[in-house]
């Protein structure tokens, strides 16, 4: 009966929008299959590292919250404190120290978002910004990534990384740098940072990728990952959260430039495949690049926008410093996003358009 | 025509009332280029209008050198030197110099005395002139330098000139010091780290650990970090000021209430 009755109201039928605590939590559930693939390849670290992170935001937060004498308890329940210290979390290498998470989250909270105004106001993706100046403060401690877990010499068990995360040793007295080496004596470098270093030495790509860290698409353990965030990306662009724009902006454009890289120079460069499948490439052009409120708003300017973190992805890669470089590409292109925005303002109806 | 007239004579009126103030005012208070207003350029150049903090000149060096307490130290006093000298000798010779070539006299003014300060720390102080670097010669481009010799030292008395060059010099410095120590104490733990270079071996003892770190926070230590820095600095200023606006505001306010309450008694 009742939807019989819906069916003879007169318009106008009113639709109401998502809250942003919905959205939030709707970003943060779309995370569980990226987070369940990295808790899966890089242990429980990565659980440990999210609650704590979560923990701090919130607590940083508060505190401003609190200075800037506005309402704490609704401004928290919002979720936006929450999703940024989720992804900062899941940026950061599984037993990275607990200070670090400590100083980049508060400073992702309390200087990139809080200060410029808060939730709307930010000029860059607070995460972003709070992981760069991680990686640039300790670069050391930033890429000290596990190996997968499949290599690893030593099983780690949840209370191993929480002793690790606060102590810097497991419960048997293991560090980081000893859990690193793998089975092989070697100690493991990620695959795009193994990458780097081998090319510089002189082998060619397709020597590189014979070793076990590369595995049929990607990185061994990083294609499940990135897999999981392609499909916790899905998920979001199902559930009307994220647009399309941006996700295929980045990801055409990047696999675009590698194509071209690949098929020019195929000893000096990975294949586009391996290029997609490893990194951050999925979760930043699902996560981080769909930022409504650091990125372009116009629909001409997302697929813009999107192109330029893709292109500056493909560049720092290839001939940066970093081994990856989503976090700087994003800030980048967070910067152009005004200009963007001015010169792809749609056309109100009746006007011409310029030109 | 009586309307007019009547306003004439206001007018007329008016004229002579402030003629009779003005008087008056130069009466109290004799010629401006005789006497030295020590509290008022005091003033400025530390706080009102601080090169660093309300001008915001010179940020360059401010910026790039503030690594360390004794690097901001050394640069502090070269830059506050050359204010000194260059203010004092802009003032003796403004007039005879035409206002067409000004600048490219002050320049040369200053980029002499920037050549000695440069050749004596060169002499005296090797180390510190290692690690200053490039940013003892740009002295000579520091707009704050340029900046008060057009402002002030072309339009004043010597001495005035020379005091305000000095409390400029340590304006700067002090926010120079400030930004040093900070970037340092978070960068590395450590305060006064390379003391000897600027004043010798004995200074070695003055070097303070302050708490001990595996790894260095470079974010303290690189440009960003001062950036980051100066903008704490200046929001702390504004902070100040305001709040000592609100004060001056709630006193007012203070006055004003006890007023009607005394004519109610």
């Amino acid at each position: 009966m009742k939807s019989i009755s819906n069916l003879f109201v007169s318009s106008p039928h009113g639709k109401v929008g998502l809250t942003t605590n919905q959205v939030m939590r709707m970003v943060c559930y779309a995370c569980i299959p990226g987070i369940a693939a990295q808790t899966f390849i890089f242990g429980w670290g990565v659980v440990v590292q999210a609650l704590l992170c979560i923990l701090i935001a919130l607590a940083s937060e508060a505190l401003v919250l609190s200075l800037r004498e506005k309402p704490v308890r609704r401004t928290l329940s919002d979720g936006s404190a929450i999703l940024t210290g989720l992804l900062i979390a899941l940026s950061i290498p599984p037993l990275a120290p607990w200070w670090i998470s400590v100083i980049g989250v508060s400073f992702a909270i309390i200087i990139v978002k809080q200060l410029y105004g808060g939730l709307g106001f930010n000029l860059f993706n607070p995460a972003m910004a709070g992981y760069v100046v991680l990686l640039i403060s300790f670069p050391v401690a930033m890429t000290n990534w596990l190996p997968v877990q499949q290599v690893m010499t030593y099983d780690i068990s949840f209370l191993d990384c929480v002793s690790s995360i606060f102590t810097g040793f497991t419960l048997d007295g293991y560090s980081v740098n000893q859990l690193r080496i793998a089975v092989d004596g070697i100690t493991m470098a990620t695959p795009l940072d193994h990458f780097k270093t081998q090319i510089d030495l002189g082998l060619t790509a397709s020597e590189i990728i014979k070793s076990p860290i590369y595995g049929e698409y990607g990185g061994t353990g990083w294609e499940w990952v990135n897999l999981g965030y392609l499909v916790g990306g899905l998920l979001l662009l199902k559930q009307g959260i994220i647009r399309w724009h941006i996700p295929l902006a980045v990801i055409a454009s990047l696999f675009t430039l590698s194509l071209i890289s690949y098929s020019i120079t195929p000893d000096l460069s990975l294949t586009p495949m391996i290029t997609l499948f490893s990194g951050a490439t999925m979760f930043a052009a699902f996560f981080i690049a769909t930022d409504p409120i650091s990125a372009s708003t116009t629909v001409r300017g997302r697929l813009i926008y999107g192109a330029i973190i893709g292109m500056l992805i493909f560049m720092i890669r290839e001939w940066g410093g970093y081994p990856d470089g989503v976090a700087f590409a994003v800030l980048l292109a967070n910067l152009t996003v005004p200009l963007i925005d001015y010169y792809t303002r749609p056309t109100v109806y009746g006007h011409k358009a310029k030109g | 025509m009586t309307n007019t007239t009547t306003s004439e004579d206001i007018v007329a009126d008016d004229h002579n009332a402030n003629e009779d103030v003005s008087s008056e005012v130069t009466e109290k208070k004799p010629n401006p280029f005789t006497l030295v207003d020590w509290s008022t350029i005091a003033k400025e150049g530390l706080w009102k209008n601080n090169p660093a903090l309300v001008q915001l000149l010179g940020l360059c060096p401010l910026l790039a050198v503030t690594n360390t307490f004794i690097n901001a130290l050394g640069l502090g006093i070269a830059t506050m030197l050359v204010l000194i000298v260059s203010n004092l000798t802009i003032s003796l010779v403004k007039d005879w110099v035409t206002k067409e070539i000004r600048i490219p006299v002050f320049i040369m003014i200053i980029a002499s005395f920037v050549t000695i300060v440069e050749l004596l720390m060169n002499a005296y102080t090797y180390g510190l002139y290692l690690s200053l670097g490039i940013f003892i010669p740009l002295i000579v481009t520091n707009c704050a330098i340029i900046g008060r010799a057009e402002a002030f030292a072309s339009k004043n008395p010597p001495i005035n000139a020379a005091f305000d060059g000095f409390m400029m010099g340590l304006g700067f410095m002090f926010i120079l010091l400030i930004l040093g120590g900070v970037r340092e104490i978070l960068g590395q733990g450590t305060l006064f780290y390379g003391a000897h270079l600027l004043f010798g071996e004995w200074a070695n003892d003055i070097e303070l650990q302050i708490f001990q770190f595996d790894q260095q926070f470079l974010l303290a230590i690189l440009p960003p970090g001062a950036f980051i820095g100066m903008g704490f600095i200046i929001a702390g200023k504004n902070y100040l000021d305001n709040k000592q606006l609100d004060n001056q505001k709630n006193k007012k306010a203070n006055k004003v209430e006890r007023a009607r309450v005394t004519t109610v008694n």
